[in-house]
């Protein structure tokens, strides 16, 4: 089962003939999943890489192409249109990569996604969603995953790698792992994809990775402890760093005292969850979970 | 982006939110000449001198003088100008001040908290209002939460007059007030939206004793996500507000924070780049600084990125933390090749590298001949980088 994507997923790319859409595309189709269509506006009815249809418009791809996911490369100042796009053309799954998309745009596509129950959107600026020998979506490394029953969420895209490589290197495979984005105005929260994991057959334990600033991990960690049964370990980035300062582009800003690591990794060992040290040790923390 | 106070009333009066009026200094030379106008303007000698940094407290510090003549006047400008001011948002170390603004002296007979956050938790922008203004609002939350109201505006509608009508009766304020009330709240709402704010605060917003309402002060917070649109913002921009190093890294996409350590680290995404400060922490060493070179990092950005670790007088020893998704690590090694064959390399050099296209980055590096030290794993590299700079 897993969650999100599978072996029948059927995928488009908008952005497909960028410089990271196309390598990332690519990488998408070698790993397995089905890439049926490109979309970038102007190269309709081109190919990519001989194979796959590019149309201009991604409502030409879906009549043609029957597709239920969609993958967004496309550059910030035009990001919110291309996820409005995929709203509108009803798609069921959309993961926008994408990084640096203005707040307010976001917060009219928040408000398009909320007034309608077609479409789930998972990010912006995040990895993607990968069910490991079935189908990726978005920009991870394919290779280090490895099938299985941990179900892997994560504000963070690299730190997201750190986890599952240790997961993997341990013996311990994914069900899906997914990367929600650490902007401010996203898609998907925490709580939504707990919710999905807890429902799941194929998923025995959870790994959640937050990281300072805001408050999404301590609405995880209640969340939890209210409606989840599975184990869960978890890691907080960020404890070192200094009060104020905004570490990148994450959206990781601690304020006011608030969204601190400590009072974080303090919700969650309230909730039960097993929280890291070290970000050497959330695959083994995960492993002391595992009954 | 923080921009100055003298910069966000420009902006503000630009959608019609009334505020004084005031005459920016940008040289201390050219402040004689604002007092003159502001004087000719309101036909008063009376003038605020306000030093123009990127912190709250100003007043505390010393940085606001009310003056009653042109004596007083330069008397506070002399006092004010590049003084260090010391204030519980500038840190320790202060800031210096190099830009006033010369305002109109106001007769205050009440003042108001106002401000148009965009919040995370609603994910709209919230409008939050106090009839206690002028005093820290942290402070009024905290004791007496009911006096601060919070109105969540939808995107779709905007702001409309019930939500004026709502906060005015919520605030208790005069009839003679209602009008300007509700224009100045669209004004500030439009203001937010227009110029992509994550945060107007005017704090405090006055009722003079002529009954009108003034944006006595403002502080606004720009979405740094949305400069290609606001070709304006370049010229807003203080380079004594930012951090060189810091400025010279965003110019090449890289996202660089400077810390009090001495182990250098470059890392891709904000996450893995917080988590290797952290587990360096954890084995006892002190970071130099957070570096995410981020996910688009070309070879030359990344050869920037090494280049500004390698000038650091305060690292004595690098880790390089990839875990390669949308960057190549066959990128990375290329950057680190370029900037230690430019600058050398005369500390000790730990790197990790995993994901996407490692083997290419790991042959590259170890066919440069650079004495690094190639390790598998972050808590690895980690405990190696701190040993070797002890």
């Amino acid at each position: 089962m897993a969650i999100l994507v599978n072996k029948d997923t059927r995928l488009a790319v908008q952005g497909i003939t960028g410089g990271a859409g196309s390598f990332h595309a690519e990488q998408m189709q070698a790993y397995g999943t089905k890439l049926v269509a490109g979309v970038t506006p102007g190269k309709g009815g081109e190919r990519f890489r001989g194979d796959v249809p590019i149309f201009n418009t991604l409502h030409e791809a879906v009549a043609a192409e029957g597709i239920n996911a969609t993958c967004i490369f496309v550059p910030p100042p035009f990001a919110a249109d291309a996820i409005l796009e995929a709203i509108d053309a009803k798609i069921p799954l959309i993961v926008a990569i994408t990084e640096g998309i203005p707040v307010v745009d976001m917060l009219r596509v928040r408000r398009a996604l909320e007034a309608q129950s077609l479409s789930r959107l998972i990010g912006p600026n995040c990895p993607g969603v990968i069910t490991p020998e079935a189908c990726k979506i978005g920009i991870m490394p394919g290779a280090i995953h490895k099938k299985g029953h941990v179900g892997v969420v994560s504000r963070s895209g690299t730190l997201t790698y750190e986890a599952v490589g240790q997961l993997s290197s341990l013996g311990i495979g994914q069900s899906t792992c997914v990367g929600i984005g650490g902007d401010p105005v996203n898609g998907t929260d925490f709580i939504d994809v707990l919710r999905l994991f807890e429902a799941d057959s194929e998923t025995e334990a959870i790994v959640l990775i937050g990281e300072i600033g805001g408050s999404a991990e301590e609405e995880a960690a209640a969340f939890v402890k209210a409606h989840v049964s599975k184990p869960v370990a978890a890691f907080i980035a960020g404890s070192s760093a200094p009060p104020g300062k905004r570490m990148g582009h994450a959206g990781a800003i601690i304020s006011g005292g608030k969204g601190g690591a400590a009072d974080k990794r303090a919700a969650l060992e309230a909730a039960g969850i097993a929280v890291a040290s070290s970000p050497a040790d959330m695959g083994i923390t995960l492993q002391s979970v595992l009954k | 982006m923080n921009i100055h106070e003298y910069q966000a009333k420009e902006l503000l009066r630009g959608f019609g939110v009334p505020v004084p009026f005031g005459v920016p200094v940008l040289e201390q030379g050219a402040a004689q000449e604002a007092y003159a106008r502001v004087f000719a303007e309101t036909g008063s000698p009376v003038a605020v001198v306000k030093a123009q940094i990127h912190a709250g407290g100003r007043g505390k510090a010393g940085g606001v003088k009310v003056v009653r003549d042109e004596t007083a006047f330069n008397q506070a400008v002399a006092d004010i100008w590049g003084k260090t001011l010391v204030t519980h948002q500038t840190g320790a170390e202060g800031k210096k001040v190099g830009r006033l603004l010369v305002e109109q002296g106001l007769d205050i007979k009440h003042e108001y908290y106002l401000a148009i956050v965009l919040d995370r938790d609603s994910r709209r922008y919230t409008l939050i209002a106090s009839a206690e203004g002028g005093v820290e609002i942290e402070e009024v939350a905290e004791a007496t939460p009911e006096a601060i109201h919070q109105l969540v505006i939808d995107p779709i509608t905007g702001l409309q007059p019930f939500h004026a009508r709502r906060l005015a009766f919520s605030l208790g304020l005069g009839k003679h007030l209602w009008k300007s009330w509700a224009s100045l709240l669209s004004g500030l709402y439009e203001a937010a939206v227009a110029s992509d704010a994550m945060q107007v605060e005017i704090n405090p917003l006055i009722e003079t004793g002529a009954g009108t309402l003034l944006a006595l002060d403002a502080k606004v917070n720009l979405d740094e996500n949305a400069s290609f649109r606001h070709a304006e913002w370049q010229g807003w921009r203080d380079p004594n507000e930012e951090d060189a190093v810091e400025a010279e890294a965003a110019a090449s996409g890289l996202s660089y924070v400077s810390m009090d350590g001495n182990i250098g680290c470059l890392v891709n995404g904000a996450g893995l780049a917080m988590a290797t400060m952290d587990i360096i922490k954890h084995y006892g060493g002190e970071p130099a600084n957070f570096l995410d070179v981020g996910g688009g990092a070309t070879q030359e950005s990344v050869t920037k990125a090494f280049e500004m670790i390698l000038s650091s007088p305060a690292v004595r020893g690098i880790f390089v933390n990839i875990f390669g998704g949308i960057m190549r690590c066959d990128v990375i090694a290329e950057g680190i090749i370029g900037a230690t064959r430019a600058l050398g390399l005369k500390v000790p050099l730990v790197v990790r590298l995993q994901g996407t296209r490692a083997a290419e980055g790991r042959e590259l590096l170890a066919g440069s001949g650079l004495a690094l030290v190639p390790v598998e794993t972050m808590d690895e590299g980690a405990k190696r980088i701190v040993e070797l700079v002890k």
